[in-house]
Parts: structure tokens; sequence; C-alpha cells
């Protein structure tokens, strides 16, 4: 009966090794996320414009809220648009 | 007591550069009148914007960076909201690290400044030497 539950794979699986997400913030010890800088704020936003969330970009959340009032402020300014497609 | 501030301000793309600077000179003197002490000032020039503001798609972009009593603000602002050039404004107060941060970005663009500057003198030099090659070859083409 043992012989009946090992699974035989022709190729073995691939196990996923999980690349521990870290905030960039804390790790490069930047204090003040400039509004000023577009080209680094699209780093953290999707192709619509939109804020991404901190489970892919694995910021953490005293950054995150400090990287949504600058992404904020940059859009009132228009440096950043409100709602586009294809921003990459 | 006096905070830091930051004004980042757009004015219409309509404007001469003389124009522009006389608008910018109007906000600086409000400021100065006030009691304010401009630190930095920095112009990004002619900006393409995002998306389009008051049906405009392009703007001049102004930064100011002072020290000023909290009441003043009320009135740069208001100053601001009354003038038809300006279409888009933001001031915000300057925390300890947002200091740190500008008094790098100063520094940085200075440094580049001077650098710019230093390359224009360079190039200068170079021409100079390739004038008198060129001028030097003449001679030689003469003789």
């Amino acid at each position: 009966m043992a012989e009946q539950s090992e699974i035989r794979y022709l190729t073995p699986p691939t196990v996923e090794i999980k690349k521990k997400k870290y905030c960039r913030f804390k790790k490069n010890g930047i204090k003040y996320i400039d509004y000023k800088d577009p080209e680094f704020l699209k780093k953290f936003l999707n192709e619509q414009g939109k804020i991404l969330p901190r489970r892919i970009t694995g910021t953490s959340l005293k950054f995150q809220r400090k990287l949504s009032v600058a992404i904020k402020r940059a859009r009132h300014l228009a440096l950043l648009p409100y709602v586009t497609d294809l921003l990459k | 007591m006096q905070n830091n501030y930051e004004a980042v301000f757009i004015m219409t793309p309509v404007l001469s550069d003389q124009q522009m600077k006389e608008a910018v000179d109007k906000f600086k003197t409000v400021l100065s009148s006030g009691g304010a002490e401009i630190v930095h000032e920095e112009n990004w020039g002619l900006k393409k914007l995002a998306y389009p503001v008051n049906h405009k798609t392009t703007g001049f972009y102004q930064l100011l960076q002072f020290k000023s009593a909290p009441e003043l603000i009320k009135k740069f602002e208001t100053e601001l909201k009354r003038d038809e050039r300006i279409i888009r404004w933001l001031t915000v107060s300057l925390d300890k690290h947002a200091l740190e941060y500008a008094q790098k970005r100063i520094q940085r663009l200075s440094g580049q400044k001077a650098q710019k500057e230093a390359e224009a003198t360079e190039n200068v030099a170079q021409e100079a030497n390739k004038e008198q090659v060129t001028v030097e070859s003449e001679n030689n083409k003469e003789e």
C-alpha cells in the first residue's frame, strides 16, 4: 500500500525559493520621501497610476504612509497622473 | 517663531520669460515684506503636466524654500489663489528629515551648477585651442 501513495515525477517539481521582501527605505536609510521626484515615485505605482500595496512592494507601514502622502502631493502638482493607462 | 516651508507653484505657459520672472518676484516680495527669509529658489522651467489643468498642458514650475512665521502662510496662499497667472500651488512645512534632504538637494544642485560652469569654461578653452590650431594650419597653408 505504501507504494501507491508514493508519487513519482518525471521532472522534479520546482520548489519556489521565496525571496524575502524588504523595505527599501529602511534598508537604504531614506528618511524623507521627496514628492518632487516623480521618476522615483513611479516605482511604487502600477500601470494605471495606482499605488501598489505593501504586500507587493514590501514597504514597511511607516514608509507606506509617507509614500502615499508624497505620491498624492506629486499628483496634485501634475507631476504624476491621477488616472492613466500604460504609465510604464 | 519661524518654521521652514517649501512652496511649489505652477504658472501658465502663456507668460513670457520676463512676465514669469515678474510673477516670481512678486511672490518673493510678498514673503520678504512679511518678514520671511528666502533660503532657496529653483526654476524648473517649462514642464509638461501629467494631466491638463485649466485646459493647459504645460506650465512653468517654481520652487521657493523659506523660513517664516506660520501666520504669513495664509496671506501668501491667498495671494497665490488670487493671482490668475498661478494654476496650481502647494505649500508644505518641512520637518527635520525634510530639511536635511532639502539641504542635501541644494548642495547637490550647486555642485552640478559649478560642474557645468567648469565644463563650459573648459569648452571655451578647447574652442580657443581649436581656433589657434586652425589659425596655425592656415598660416601653414600660406607658407
